[in-house]
């Protein structure tokens, strides 16, 4: 009913070619962003902002760059924490090194950074494939959180290896730091996401994207059709870790505003790996889902009992929370292999025909 | 649709968190001091976090039993479970911050990493942080760092004390000797490596450092070249959770003899010792308080919490190291509050009145001993610059039921740690742009 597109007729290639073709979907975007840019700010609290919005915003820029990887070039890596290190630590020196670099392009420089090391490790995928090269990026992952922690130049020679974002502002806002408000931050993070999630959407449905899918689904058929295993996969890589690098900067300067090597370890490239694969692989919106679920559900598990004043001690608390986390993860993916945008996906082509299914 | 669908998902979340978002509905003037329990009950790290966790709330509830509270002021608590995860503190530090009267009184966050990603945000809540035996050694410098507190003792000073009380043994000189230095990788096991790289040259031993990644269950390399082939006088570890009881067993197993190991005091509780069991006696560690039941504040907890069934967590925990650990955190918090009331009047004190009270604390033998605290800790005064308050450090020793002290209270080297914080907070002090507080204008 609410749902249909009958009557919306498109006369030109580009509104066929729109990422939202739907009138529907248009006015349900503008609305979201407008809850998200202008509504989130005024009426979240600080709490809800600082340690779940931005924390998911953070993630799901992450979720994307292995998406990408993953998900569209099916190149299966592990060495997403070992990425986003690399972009908190290039991102920690550019700015103490280039004080009065604007943070923005100190971000970008860090992803570039983060996307050099990506290419570098994604050299063994020309060789090898599948659980093999998974192993080959596990070890991107040791060596850079080695890297990080070895190293005392990466830290400025902090003794205790843990580096803590400079203050910084955009257009006389201070976004890290001690006088950033968490509106200023969170603007920052959703405004640099936003985009981020548009650039990749336009990515994949591209020549690039395809290249990428077709290398996915055959890559020896790709190959004869013409494209280049040797570029496709590297691009793959690169941009991956560009997001992932960008993840990793956003985390240490606007998220925890200070970080050490460790909070990248291999359980970090678990968790986002996990994030891509309940949300869905190949979807874009499967990131957004995937990091949402991650990210929240464990807080609200624990939050929840506690705001019901249930009479549970907090260690009751603690375990019921990794039991239903748990059991939630095998009912979703019992239900829905392909994720939660698969779900979503058939939600929205049933809702299409509703209320006449028939 | 991908921003479309991302922000479905979102108001989704967001409609099923409001509850949470919306601030607790505040009993306007409660005579209530909110004090949050920041704890780990599960994890790696759970064995430890958990009696620490007790001794905390026990102290907490004691106060509430015995004394009505804090001058009549009741103390309420929440517990929040981080799981070592730094996000995750942060998460409980942002959700408890606000609660009750006058907010979180002081934030204990038990893990150096939450601690390094509170510094800022406590400055800017304006609530006091207490890493007590952990965290940030330079945050000593009030100057710098006004809202952080390390007393009684920062692992500067721990690591000095731990070197006096090898050279002692080794009949007051060190030149030519060697020790090894075994730490967790990580912030919190590289943070003394300044002191004894300074101390190794100044007083010439031979140093061997040898980092083990987390967790730590990984050290047969690492002993085989102490035990076999470095062979050094002594080894300190600086290791929490089951990387000690590993390091223990390894040591067993390639005979180092265990009364030349002396553990960071974060790797002296029962925890540490009792897996490895016989091969952990002789084994050191260093301490900043007592340890077991006979005191009178543990008596006090006996009568008043566990005795009516009201203990936080098993009875077996009740005057291990980390319980006892757990209630000097609460009752260094308590103090403060209490210190906070003799200037502001007896109700709830709010963040910037208990750092007040953290930075004028004044634990002399007296008031020790109306804590019943005495014999448990030795003195302590903080004052504007000095947020440590001049613990002392002493050395336990595990028989194979109980820990024995070593040595008496030890009086780390002031003038050169003073030295070494300054350089360290002024070098925060500038990455940040912030102007150190003139303490001669401190009331």
């Amino acid at each position: 009913m609410i749902y249909r597109e009958s009557g919306q007729f498109k006369t030109s290639y580009a509104t066929d070619q729109a990422i939202f073709p739907i009138l529907q979907d248009r006015i349900a975007l503008a609305i979201l962003l407008l809850v998200a840019f202008v509504g989130a700010p005024m009426f979240a609290s600080d709490y809800f902002l600082t340690t779940i919005l931005i924390p998911f915003l953070v993630f799901s820029v992450a979720a994307l760059g292995l998406n990408i990887l993953t998900g569209y070039c099916g190149q299966l890596s592990l060495g997403t924490g070992g990425f986003m290190a690399c972009g908190a630590f290039a991102a920690y020196k550019i700015a103490t090194a280039f004080p009065d670099l604007n943070i923005v392009f100190v971000f970008l420089l860090a992803g570039g950074a983060a996307a050099l090391v990506g290419v570098v490790f994604g050299l063994p995928s020309l060789r090898i494939k599948g659980f093999y090269l998974a192993v080959a990026t596990l070890a991107a992952q040791f060596f850079l959180i080695w890297l990080f922690t070895k190293v005392p130049w990466f830290v400025n020679y902090s003794p205790s290896g843990v580096i803590s974002a400079p203050p910084r502002a955009v257009f006389g806002f201070f976004v890290t730091g001690i006088e950033a408000t968490s509106h200023a931050k969170y603007i920052f993070c959703l405004a640099f996401v936003a985009l981020l999630a548009l650039v990749a959407k336009n990515l994949v449905r591209g020549r690039v994207g395809r290249a990428w899918m077709a290398i996915r689904d055959m890559d020896i058929a790709a190959e004869i059709i013409g494209i280049r295993p040797l570029h496709t996969k590297l691009l793959a890589f690169a941009v991956s870790s560009f997001y992932c690098g960008v993840a990793g900067a956003l985390w240490a300067f606007i998220y925890t505003s200070s970080v050490e090597a460790l909070a990248f370890d291999i359980n970090r490239s678990f968790q986002i790996l996990f994030m891509i694969i309940i949300g869905g692989l190949g979807s874009i919106l499967g990131s957004f889902m995937g990091a949402a679920f991650i990210v929240m559900l464990p807080i609200l598990l624990n939050a929840g009992p506690t705001a019901l004043g249930t009479p549970l001690s907090t260690s009751t608390i603690a375990h019921l929370e990794l039991m239903t986390f748990g059991s939630l993860i095998i009912f979703f993916l019992v239900v829905e292999p392909h994720g939660l945008a698969r779900l979503w996906q058939i939600g929205k082509e049933k809702l299409r025909l509703w209320p006449f299914p028939h | 649709m991908s921003l479309y669908r991302f922000g479905s998902a979102l108001l989704g979340a967001a409609i099923l968190a409001a509850p949470l978002a919306l601030p607790a509905p505040a009993l306007a003037q409660a005579n209530e001091q909110f004090i949050p329990s920041l704890s780990y009950r599960t994890g790696p790290f759970g064995p430890n976090g958990t009696p620490f966790a007790d001794g905390y709330l026990d102290y907490l509830k004691m106060i509430n039993a015995r004394d009505g509270g804090i001058n009549g002021v009741k103390i309420t608590y929440e517990e929040c479970e981080t799981a070592y995860n730094t996000d995750r503190g942060v998460e409980c530090y942002e959700r408890l911050k606000a609660k009750g009267p006058t907010g979180a009184t002081a934030i204990v966050p038990l893990s150096t990493g939450i601690t390094y990603a509170l510094i800022e945000r406590t400055a800017q809540d304006k609530i006091p942080l207490l890493t007590s035996g952990y965290g940030r050694s330079d945050g000593s410098d009030g100057r710098v760092f006004p809202w952080m507190f390390t007393l009684p003792a920062t692992y500067y000073s721990q690591m000095d004390a731990i070197v006096q009380f090898i050279k002692s043994k080794e009949g007051g000189s060190l030149k030519g000797k060697k020790i090894s230095y075994i730490y967790h990788d990580s912030a919190f096991g590289k943070e003394p490596l300044p002191v004894i790289q300074r101390l190794s040259k100044e007083l010439g031993f031979d140093l061997s450092e040898f980092p083990v990644p987390n967790p730590g269950v990984e050290q047969k390399a690492i002993w085989l070249r102490i035990g076999r082939q470095i062979r050094p006088n002594y080894v300190i570890m600086w290791g929490w959770g089951v990387m000690n009881p590993t390091a223990i067993t390894e040591a067993a197993a390639v005979g180092f003899p265990r009364d030349k190991f002396i553990g960071v005091w974060w790797a002296g509780s029962e925890q540490d010792v009792t897996p490895p069991g016989d091969a952990a006696k002789g084994y050191m560690a260093a301490n900043f308080h007592g340890t077991g039941k006979d005191y009178k504040f543990m008596r006090d907890i006996e009568a008043n919490v566990l005795k009516p069934g009201q203990g936080t967590g098993e009875a077996r925990h009740v005057g291990t190291v980390l319980y006892n650990r757990g209630a000097i955190n609460a009752a260094m918090v308590v103090e403060a509050v209490r210190t906070a009331q003799e200037r502001y009047g007896n109700k709830p004190m709010t963040g910037e009145q208990v750092r007040w009270g953290f930075e004028n604390l004044n634990l002399n033998p007296q008031r020790l001993a109306a804590m019943g605290f005495e014999g448990f800790m030795p003195p302590l005064k903080t004052s504007c610059a000095d947020h440590e308050g001049g613990g002392v450090v002493r050395i336990q020793q595990w028989d194979g039921k109980k820990w024995n002290w070593v040595s008496d209270w030890i009086e780390p080297n002031r003038k050169m740690l003073r030295e070494m914080y300054e350089a360290g907070s002024a070098q925060y002090a500038k990455e940040k742009n912030i102007k150190p507080r003139d303490c001669a204008n401190q009331s």
